[in-house]
């Protein structure tokens, strides 16, 4: 059992209030991303777990203690810097065995752990060295390998994969998750990187600016986002935004303009919008269809043709930011053709002046 | 006039070092594009031609004047007849040498241990101080003071009056104030040297403080935030995260004074002159080589035995500056 609660969390650097009175459960057992854009405070949390920066006001606590004022060895939490942050000076075991050797363990208990560590991580024939002879990947491991050993209720990952090329921070993030599933520990995980945030975590938490934005399970942040912010920011392509406004309001549905092509049907109910309300109007690209239907449908001009193998992404003129539709990956579609999108009423997100969604 | 004289020394020195460089070069293209068929840039010898100026400079101020102690050590007191090793048979058994090569070895031992050790607590602590960067002025100060300064300051530290006068000196007023008696601190054998190494260690705590201060902004915070979380405590962080970080510059620091406090030389001079037991080898060769009609042999032999302690030094620093550099 190792539940963090975190109550009216908040700190100021000078003026600047950064983390604006945060509340958050996480699970025993959980893996949870805490997941922004840079500056939204998202690191500051996470250290003011680890016990590295002072609260200013608010809790937090673990496992029903509160740890406000305890140094950050008596919280019995590990974790993993994005610099690796290894000792240069000590070898690979060393590196391991420091935290160990401070609790005074036995020979024998720092053996076993180091060498059950290496042997999750991989890294047995790499202990010998220092840091400076491995690459990225592998002190990245290491990293992670002096967290495990102590055996910490609590894993803190603070952009752990940042430091690393594409394909390995892709295998590092299926490790993770099976590290996750191996130790049965609470793991927090910082990330700017959504993609990151989607495919490892049971939770995440999107924060701006602060603020908890929304948090929820991957699949109710995608299809769900409670604002403009957490649309935008789950997904990829990001969602497309149309900035529009109602044209007619009835009680089972509101009628919207369509970049000035047509009108628009959604359903919507118990809403406070009137006539005439300015809207934004949101939809990812995977819900955007190519096809002959005229019905809730746009049309407009490719001038970028992005060909993944697995999928076509078409950027289509229009005012403002271009509008992206996913279509198959064998698509014959060129750069100045004129196409015909269908907008599928069922995955449109609207969102009021003051970007919440309705 | 004296203004315009150097205005004029400065443009004719600037030009003429212009014109070898300048001169050079054409010569060296000229004859080597007429004698050779390879490419000029491949010429060996155009580095000498950009080196030559150094190194004469080195073989008139630096390898001239040892071959010429060494010879001098083998001569009499004028230079004039060979003598052998008189004058290093004379050396080993005189007991102000003995005693010189004695406090050398005293000062070798405290004084850049001490400097490395304070300049090492002073930037640790002066960090974590709202006053430290005052603190740190204070302490930096003394580097810009002279050693002679230096010396004529600590003079007056140390300025001893007889019992029942007014003391000047503030270290024998603080005494006779706690009702103690006031002692000639220079003149007391064996601890004067003590009290002579102070002042240099005053001046150069200051150089050794300020290069850790900067070496330990060099030391990532992520690194000690990973020791703090493994459990260590802040001691336990300095002696085995941040020493081993700061090893290298440990190592110049304690090299460079090294070798500073083998040629310690003006404040000895200014503050004993040798007296009292705290003659140091420095001290000495001037004595012997200068004073009293001079004595060219004895002087030489003397300086000798100074550049031996230090060439063990070099050749350690210089190997391992090759080693930082292949790594």
């Amino acid at each position: 059992m190792s539940e963090i609660v975190i109550k009216n969390l908040n700190k100021y650097y000078g003026k600047n209030h950064v983390i604006q009175d945060v509340s958050l459960n996480i699970d025993s057992q959980s893996f949870t991303v805490l997941v922004g854009p840079s500056g939204c405070g998202k690191s500051t949390i996470l250290r003011m777990i680890a016990g590295l920066e002072s609260i200013n006001s608010g809790t937090i606590s673990i496992d029903g203690n509160i740890v406000n004022d305890l140094s950050p060895k008596d919280r019995n939490i590990a974790m993993v810097f994005q610099s690796y942050a290894l000792y240069p000076h000590m070898t690979v075991y060393n590196n391991m065995a420091f935290g160990l050797k401070l609790e005074k363990l036995t020979k024998d208990e720092i053996d076993s752990r180091v060498y059950d560590a290496a042997k999750i991580l991989q890294i047995e024939e790499l202990l010998q060295r220092k840091p400076k002879q491995l690459s990225g990947g592998q002190r990245q491991r290491v990293a992670i390998g002096r967290a495990i050993t102590r055996k910490p209720k609590v894993f803190l990952f603070d952009e752990p994969l940042s430091n690393l090329d594409a394909a390995l921070r892709v295998q590092m993030r299926v490790e993770l998750a099976k590290l996750h599933d191996q130790l049965d520990a609470t793991m927090i995980y910082v990330t700017h990187d959504q993609t990151e945030a989607m495919t490892m975590a049971d939770k995440i938490v999107v924060l701006d600016q602060g603020k908890i934005s929304q948090s929820g399970s991957p699949m109710d942040l995608y299809h769900n986002p409670k604002n403009l912010f957490v649309g935008g920011f789950i997904g990829s392509p990001k969602m497309n935004f149309i900035k529009t406004r109602i044209l007619k309001k009835s009680s089972q549905s509101i009628s919207i303009d369509l970049l000035g092509q047509k009108s628009f049907l959604l359903k919507k109910t118990g809403t406070n919008l009137k006539t005439g309300d300015e809207i934004t109007l949101g939809i990812r690209p995977e819900h955007l269809k190519i096809s002959k239907d005229l019905k809730n449908a746009w049309k407009g001009k490719v001038f970028v043709v992005e060909k993944l193998g697995s999928g076509t992404f078409l950027y289509l003129d229009k005012e403002g930011e271009p509008l992206v539709v996913e279509t198959d990956g064998d698509s014959k579609i060129k750069v100045g053709d004129t196409i015909n999108v269908a907008f599928n009423p069922d995955k449109c997100h609207v969102f009021n002046a003051n970007k919440e969604v309705i | 006039m004296t203004f315009f004289n150097f205005i004029v020394y400065v443009v004719i020195g600037v030009s003429a070092v212009l014109s070898y460089f300048v001169l050079a070069n054409w010569a060296h293209d000229y004859l080597v594009g007429k004698f050779s068929k390879k490419n000029l840039q491949d010429s060996i010898f155009r580095p000498w031609i950009f080196m030559a100026p150094a190194l004469i400079i080195l073989l008139v101020y630096l390898i001239y004047p040892v071959s010429e102690t060494i010879r001098l050590s083998f001569f009499d007191n004028y230079g004039r007849e060979f003598t052998g090793v008189s004058n290093y048979v004379w050396a080993l058994n005189d007991s102000d040498f003995r005693q010189s090569i004695l406090n050398n070895f005293l000062w070798l031992i405290v004084v850049p241990t001490t400097c490395t050790f304070l300049g090492l607590t002073i930037a640790t602590l002066a960090d974590r101080v709202w006053w430290g960067v005052f603190a740190k002025t204070l302490i930096f100060m003394p580097m810009a003071i002279s050693f002679v300064g230096a010396s004529v300051i600590w003079k007056f530290v140390y300025e001893y009056r007889g019992a029942g006068n007014d003391q000047i000196g503030i270290l024998n007023a603080i005494i006779v104030y706690f009702g103690g008696h006031p002692h000639a601190w220079i003149a007391i054998p064996f601890w004067n040297n003590f009290f002579l190494m102070v002042i240099m260690i005053w001046i150069q705590t200051g150089l050794a403080m300020v290069i850790f201060s900067a070496a330990l902004r060099a030391i990532p915070e992520e690194t000690l935030e990973a020791a703090r979380i493994d459990g260590a405590s802040e001691v336990r962080i300095f002696f085995y995260i941040i020493i081993p970080f700061l090893s290298e510059t440990i190592v110049v620091i304690w090299t460079t004074i090294t070798i500073l406090v083998l040629k310690v030389f003006d404040i000895v001079l200014a503050m004993t002159n040798g007296q009292w037991g705290t003659e140091v080898l420095a001290n000495l060769m001037f004595d012997w080589m200068f004073r009293g009609g001079g004595d060219s042999g004895r002087g030489s032999t003397i300086a000798l035995f100074i550049m031996l302690g230090v060439i063990p030094i070099m050749i350690w620093n210089l190997r391992r500056f090759k080693m930082e550099q292949e790594r």
